[in-house]
């Protein structure tokens, strides 16, 4: 089971290539127009993040790319694949790996249960000894009904089952929020490993100054719009304009 | 002779049996319908056509395709299933996305169809459907009489019964079902492929259904009306255990038959109705039902 | 407030709309008040009745957002009391004893609300079917109802004691009367505070709760509401067939009733009675041809048709186009 080298391999992909690219992306909850127009490309590797203030329209980008919302134009390839036409529950296939606001932990399954659930959709996951061995707190509580956890265990519990699964892009949605600091540290560490790993993150975040030492490009996004796009190294010097797109 | 208050023994024990022989069917029809309502949403209205199937669908097999009684234990729940799998593909999943309300009425439609035609055919008197030759007679037990076949729709009713509880709480499958029931948006996300799977769970639902016809077939006349006015005795049933459970699906469905045969024993008038006063009981004391979840 | 002089283009809309309202429900009334020339008036008088049991329910469904599947107990309540004080009481005349009937639909709805009206959706039908089912039992039961025979005998009597219901014409006329009446009623609650509310609530419960409405009392008034013009339905249409039967308290005619206003159009005050005119016509002409036997899956594949595709009714798809057309 364990093939460390080989996997190794496979994840430090670094070729620079395209894993995910968004063009003109419309979205419609119903009626409501959320999204209008986002454009925004992610090369394989890297880590990005999406932000901007409540209501930008960033979870639903989330969304949108997993076709969890209602109407959707535009264009939407992953890994050179066209997404947009796809049923919902071949776009994981690809290799993705999503991880809701709300974590999504269920509660009629115990935790190594819910650790379980979400098939293998790429060769190359994270053994289940690997992830315990990641998260030991999981391996504890691993008997535990899902929602029995605290917030902390449960947004532990929803990135380890992604990474279980062999995906490479990983869409995560607010995982800092709500938690005390020492698990962000933790979390923080955590990304860190993937993305040695060669995993493309997309990052959605609230908490700057947890996505900040982290990324290599930051996207801000303004009712449903990608507005402005800082890389790392212009960071510093776009500081202070950032803070007020944010409005912090 | 034992008197259990002013009722010999025997009596007394044959009606509790009678009452348990009702109270599995009354198990397996709430079990395929807690299962379709968990993950579907719908109070499949057409449940009752679907016991009715089962049953037609062995007294059919055997007249004109020969299919004997054991044939059609696995023949009749597989076909009924198949025809609920094409139904749910090109009917239910159109109202999916509705009020869930629309549901209930398009399998009440259904239902009236599959009933309505049945009797052009066959008339409204049912037909008899003969015991199987190694489930005839009976033993002496040392109170009563114990029909050979009523014991089997027992034991066969339970072994179902568990290993549907089986199957949704200790499987893969039935893990997709227990997350797709709380979050099939989710469950997409994952890549599980949830269309498919609430077919299969329909499909599932109403063999359940048709697997209970068949048991029926040679205790009770084979007629296009058996299933519909049992079905309302079953809504009754699941309204008191509560939609969320399995187990409480089972237990209640046990345990109400129990109480319809202790009625026809001392107050047999009421016996149509008692299921129905225990509903009322239990709505004004525990609403979300006995082992309900929400309120 | 503006000037009285002065009218708002909206308010003018409103004042020409509602004189089309007007102007549309004389029409009507006139088309009924000729009507038994033209057709028969026993089979109006049907179609009648079941319009009122239509609206009734419809109050509940289209306005309150409760689908009942338990109203045939209340037209068969309202059927049997009415019935059973009749015959037995030949001094008893018609309209008092219709009125009897109502308040004891009125009565029995008030239990059933009691008892369903905390839970919702799925459930609230459930409950409602199951409530029903235990009515159709006793009824079954009971020796007043005759049973499987039905209650035969109902007189027509002579209302007010002075004009006699023998006559077909005049018995339509007070048929159409109490039709005119129970419709007024659901009219004016809709259009009451009451309906805004009620409408309210049926749109967000949860607003209307943080509002400080007590969602369950109006709830309960529907639903009371509701069972007593059903009960009305029914005790009128024993006056008029001079006939109670079990089939009046079967959950196959609560079917009808649901598929009577989906047909023709929930949530709106003309539907539900367009819908009973098309079911009554379509089961009194299935009945004389060979199709005689099929009445019920036609109507169950109708209603099939009407939850897949149709599900705004025929004045709601009516009502749908006008807007489109003519705004």
């Amino acid at each position: 089971m364990n093939q460390p080298a080989e996997s190794l391999m496979e994840y430090q992909d670094r070729d620079g290539a395209e894993m995910l690219r968004v063009r003109d992306l419309h979205a419609f909850y119903g009626e409501s127009h959320i999204l209008h127009g986002v454009d925004f490309d992610v090369k394989r590797g890297e880590l990005v993040t999406l932000l901007g203030r409540n209501g930008a329209g960033r979870s639903t980008t989330l969304k949108a790319i997993m076709n969890m919302v209602g109407r959707r134009t535009g264009s939407i390839m992953i890994n050179g694949t066209e997404t947009l036409g796809m049923p919902a529950h071949r776009i994981p296939r690809l290799g993705i790996g999503y991880c809701p606001e709300e974590r999504g932990i269920f509660a009629s399954l115990d935790v190594e249960e819910n650790l379980l659930l979400p098939p293998t959709v790429r060769s190359g996951g994270m053994s289940i000894d690997e992830i315990y061995e990641m998260f030991p707190n999981l391996y504890e509580r691993r008997r535990s009904q899902g929602t029995r956890l605290s917030g902390g265990e449960q947004q532990m519990l929803a990135m380890a089952r992604i990474l279980r699964t062999g995906a490479r892009l990983l869409l995560l949605d607010e995982i800092t929020e709500g938690l005390a600091p020492v698990i962000v540290q933790a979390l923080g560490q955590v990304l860190v490993k993937l993305k040695e790993r060669g995993m493309t993150i997309v990052l959605v975040e609230q908490n700057f100054r947890f996505a900040a030492p982290l990324a290599d490009r930051h996207f801000v996004m303004d009712h449903g719009l990608i507005v402005e796009e800082i890389s790392a190294a212009e960071l510093p010097s776009k500081r202070e304009h950032l803070h007020t797109l944010l409005g912090v | 002779m034992t008197m259990i208050f002013g009722v010999p023994l025997a009596v007394f024990m044959g009606q509790l049996l009678l009452g348990l022989i009702n109270g599995a069917f009354y198990a397996l029809l709430s079990l395929g319908l807690a299962v379709i309502f968990g993950l579907l949403k719908i109070v499949n209205f057409a449940h009752g056509a679907m016991y009715m199937l089962g049953a037609f669908a062995a007294l059919l097999g055997m007249r004109y395709l020969g299919i004997n009684y054991w044939a059609a234990l696995l023949l009749a729940p597989l076909v009924v299933g198949l025809f609920g799998m094409l139904l749910e593909r090109i009917m239910l999943r159109r109202i999916a996305h509705l009020d869930h309300l629309y549901g209930l009425l398009l399998t009440f439609g259904l239902a009236l169809i599959f009933e309505g035609t049945l009797v052009n055919f066959f008339g409204v008197s049912g037909a008899r459907y003969p015991t199987p030759e190694a489930l005839q007679g009976g033993f002496q037990t040392g109170f009563m009489f114990l029909p050979t076949y009523r014991a089997w729709v027992l034991v066969a009713a339970i072994v179902v019964c568990f290993f549907t509880w089986y199957m949704i709480e200790r499987t893969r499958l039935g893990a997709y079902l227990r997350a797709g029931t709380e979050n099939p948006a989710l469950m997409q996300a994952f890549g599980v492929n949830v269309p498919l799977l609430i077919t299969l769970t329909y499909g599932f639902g109403v063999a359940l259904a048709a697997f209970a016809g068949v048991l029926a077939a040679p205790l009770y006349p084979v007629s296009p009306t058996m299933g519909s006015n049992l079905l309302i005795v079953v809504f009754a049933v699941v309204v008191i255990g509560g939609m969320g459970s399995i187990l409480g699906a089972v237990l209640t469905g046990l345990g109400m038959g129990l109480i319809e045969g202790l009625t026809k024993v001392y107050y047999p008038e009421a016996a149509n109705t008692v299921i129905f006063l225990v509903m009322i009981l239990v709505l004004l004391t525990r609403p979300a039902g006995l082992f309900g979840k929400e309120a | 407030m503006s000037a009285t002089q002065t009218l708002t283009p909206s308010m003018k809309r409103q004042r020409r709309a509602d004189m089309r309202r007007n102007v549309f429900y004389l029409v009507l009334i006139g088309i009924g008040l000729v009507a038994p020339f033209v057709a028969y008036p026993v089979f109006l008088m049907k179609v009648l009745c079941f319009a009122l049991f239509a609206c009734a329910f419809n109050l509940l469904l289209g306005y309150a957002g409760l689908l009942s599947f338990g109203h045939a107990a209340f037209l068969a309540t309202g059927g049997y009391i009415t019935g059973y004080l009749l015959a037995s009481y030949p001094a008893l005349t018609p309209e008092l004893g219709i009125i009897a009937g109502t308040l004891a639909a009125v009565a029995l709805g008030a239990v059933f609300g009691a008892l369903s009206i905390r839970r919702q959706g799925i459930y609230f039908a459930m409950v409602t079917l199951a409530l029903a089912q235990l009515v159709f039992f006793v009824y079954v039961q009971s020796p007043f109802t005759g049973g499987e025979d039905g209650l035969h005998g109902v007189p027509r009597g002579d209302l007010f004691g002075v004009i006699s219901l023998r006559n077909n014409l005049a018995m339509y006329y007070f048929v159409f009367a109490i039709f005119l009446f129970g419709f007024a009623v659901i009219q004016r609650a809709v259009h009451s505070p009451y309906g805004q509310v009620l409408k309210a609530i049926r749109e967000n419960e949860p607003r209307a709760i943080s509002l400080g409405y007590n969602v369950d009392a109006y709830k309960l008034v529907a639903f009371i509401l509701s069972a007593g013009l059903a009960g009305l339905a029914g005790s009128t249409k024993t006056v008029v067939f001079q006939l109670a039967s079990l089939t009046d308290a079967h959950w196959h005619m609560s079917g009808e009733v649901i598929l009577m206003t989906l047909l023709g159009g929930v949530g709106t005050l003309f539907g539900p009675v367009v819908g009973a005119g098309i079911v009554v016509s379509l089961q009194h002409l299935l009945a004389q041809s060979p199709l005689g036997n099929w009445v019920g899956p036609i109507l169950g594949v109708i209603f099939v048709i009407c939850v897949l595709s149709f599900r705004s009714g025929i004045v709601g798809e009516i009502l749908k186009s006008y807007s489109k057309n003519f705004k």
